[in-house]
């Protein structure tokens, strides 16, 4: 066993860590050194400037409106598409009632979670396309179209301040949903059918079964899926760049870190700022997922 | 971590065996009604949310087939007057939908095998060999979870530019290898230490050689892992558009856009042009294949999709 032993580990280890190395470990060291530069890409001379980025940054309007942006995103991504999630998986796991003595999932649950689950694959750019033709502010848009049948006045979703950021959200949670109705299925599908056959003979409501035995059974779940929801409300990049108005706009109404980031290195040059802000976002990303995992902090009930 | 097999185990509950002895009482017939008014709210309530799930995509099939003209002054879900596959003519050829898809094709393919093979390699190696920086070197890879690709940004597009990579297929294909490794090899880890140790141990017996072992006996016994890994790194990486977006642009880049890309830069040219029944046409042929195989492989991808959080 010990022959060729060394050989082989390096062997099968160099080519991956090499890439990785280079490609992600590498990248994220010098992100944190780029930060404090004043580099801008195409000079030479590259000085440091210590901490002047980030004080430049504190003191940007358009930093402190993604970061609202943000807050937004984080409060309501994960709240809309828990709630939505947790209602239709537990009608899918056990709204059909009981036969037999144990409950059992609507007829069609199959059906209604494939259905539910696809939008997952379509990958958010993609998304994002047909969603800035759904909220078109002309009678070519599906929403507007269908008003103007009723006679409403057209909304304008994306170029309307107080409307733009929400309608990104909202097409944030009509692609998450899908995915956590089936992870909190499985989940709900673990649980013993004979706890909810007792808890139904003590008399237990629809309701008191939710929230006294299925809510918290399902407890990992949930911080795994409010940790997720999270992290996808600090990115929103492909929706925002994508979807609104003068990209980030109306006005910054609905502009997010990644996408300054993005605009302050490849339209500005400015790569000391743009990985200044990378720095911040990877402290609020990483305090919110600790912060998370550290509140929601409960004894896991085992089975 | 420590419930690896379930994992894997589709998102269907799994049955159980009827029971008998089901308590019959006078409650019965109203608890009955109860039942069914409750299952009657929960279909309403579950066939308004696939509603609104199916709707737009229906809305953007249809609209593909329609005029200009059609698309502004008929209702949104009224049929368009002819069939005509014109606009799709259009997608393909001067849209170039056609090779985004190809590229993308391209692309993943050589990506995702190239991650599945670096990645449990590695994952392997750290699984089963006791060996100095065994535990750093895990780490290095996992703690790339932590990290948001932003900040990675500018270091990545420098140190592209420096390997002469920038906007070529090569730089891509290992940025997205490079990417995706931390997951993967985090997850192919923990699998490879769920495998048991008579079997290899009875192939070293037998003089098989580290490599054979792995290749012949360790890989085709992960096989539910890798699957299930495989189907992720593939749609994760069918779907990237930052990395490309970042990656691929500068002289000539347009050719070797992947299929988000792409799509969203048919989106911007079609406001230009106002030829909207090219972009429907486009999006329906971004669309259709992945209802095609999401169809046949929906419960390999629904557990593959959802291995990360299940763990």
């Amino acid at each position: 066993m010990k022959h060729g032993r060394y050989p082989f580990i390096i062997g099968f280890l160099i080519v991956p860590v090499a890439i990785y190395s280079t490609f992600v470990i590498a990248a994220y060291v010098q992100a944190f050194q780029l930060s404090f530069t004043n580099w801008r890409g195409f000079s030479p001379d590259v000085s440091y400037i210590g901490f002047d980025n980030f004080v430049k940054l504190f003191q940007d309007n358009t930093f402190w409106k993604a970061i609202q942006h943000h807050i937004l995103l984080l409060i309501f991504l994960p709240l809309l598409t828990i709630i939505l999630a947790l209602f239709f998986a537990f009608l899918l796991n056990v709204g059909g009632g009981s036969k037999g003595g144990r409950t059992q999932g609507v007829w069609g649950s199959k059906f209604y979670r494939v259905v539910f689950f696809f939008p997952q694959l379509l990958a958010l750019a993609l998304v994002a396309v047909i969603f800035s033709r759904v909220y078109s502010s002309d009678d070519s848009g599906l929403i507007n179209g269908l008003l103007n049948q009723l006679g409403v006045e057209p909304v304008l979703f994306l170029a309307d301040k107080n409307l733009a950021l929400w309608s990104i959200l909202a097409v944030l949670v009509w692609q998450a949903v899908g995915f956590y109705v089936v992870l909190f299925s499985a989940g709900m599908g673990s649980i013993p059918t004979e706890i909810y056959e007792a808890a139904a003979l003590d008399g237990a409501t629809r309701g008191t079964l939710f929230f006294k035995v299925t809510l918290p059974l399902l407890w990992n779940t949930l911080q795994v899926a409010w940790v997720y929801l999270g992290i996808a409300a600090f990115d929103a990049f492909a929706l925002v760049n994508v979807m609104s108005v003068d990209r980030g706009g109306p006005d910054g109404a609905t502009t997010v870190l990644g996408l300054e980031i993005y605009r302050n290195a490849f339209d500005y040059a400015q790569f000391g700022y743009a990985s200044a802000m990378g720095v911040v976002l990877f402290f609020l990303t990483i305090t919110f997922a600790a912060l998370t995992l550290r509140v929601t902090k409960r004894e896991a009930i085992e089975l | 971590m420590t419930n690896l097999m379930s994992s894997d185990s589709p998102a269907v509950p799994p049955e159980t065996a009827p029971r008998p002895g089901s308590r019959h009482s006078a409650a019965a017939s109203r608890d009955k009604r109860e039942i069914k008014l409750f299952s009657g709210f929960a279909h309403v309530a579950l066939a308004i949310w696939g509603l609104l799930v199916i709707a737009p995509l229906i809305w953007v099939v249809l609209a593909s087939f329609k005029s200009n003209t059609e698309i502004f002054t008929h209702a949104p879900f009224s049929l368009p007057s002819q069939i005509s596959f014109e606009t799709y003519k259009t997608a393909w050829t001067e849209a170039h939908v056609g090779r985004y898809f190809l590229n993308s094709v391209f692309v993943v393919a050589i990506s995702t095998a190239g991650t599945m093979l670096l990645g449990s390699m590695a994952a392997y190696v750290l699984a089963r060999y006791k060996f100095f920086g065994n535990r750093f070197i895990y780490y290095l890879f996992v703690s790339g979870l932590a990290f948001p690709v932003f900040l990675a940004l500018v270091p990545l597009f420098l140190i592209l530019q420096n390997l002469s990579l920038l906007n070529t297929y090569t730089g891509l294909i290992l940025v997205y290898i490079a990417y995706s490794l931390p997951f993967t090899v985090f997850f192919m880890t923990a699998f490879f230490k769920t495998l048991p140790n008579q079997i290899a141990e009875a192939a070293i017996v037998d003089g098989a050689s580290h490599t054979r072992l792995f290749f012949q006996v360790m890989l085709p016994m992960a096989k539910s892992g890798l699957v299930s890994i495989t189907i992720f790194n593939i749609v994760g990486q069918w779907n990237q558009y930052l990395l490309p977006v970042a990656i691929m642009q500068g002289a000539g880049a347009e050719k070797k856009w992947v299929l988000t890309q792409g799509i969203a830069n048919i989106s911007v040219s079609a406001g230009y042009q106002a030829n909207w029944a090219a972009l429907f046409a486009a999006l329906t042929l971004s669309i259709l294949p992945m209802i095609i195989v999401y169809a046949f492989f929906q419960r390999q991808i629904q557990s593959g999709l959802t291995a990360g959080a299940t763990k």
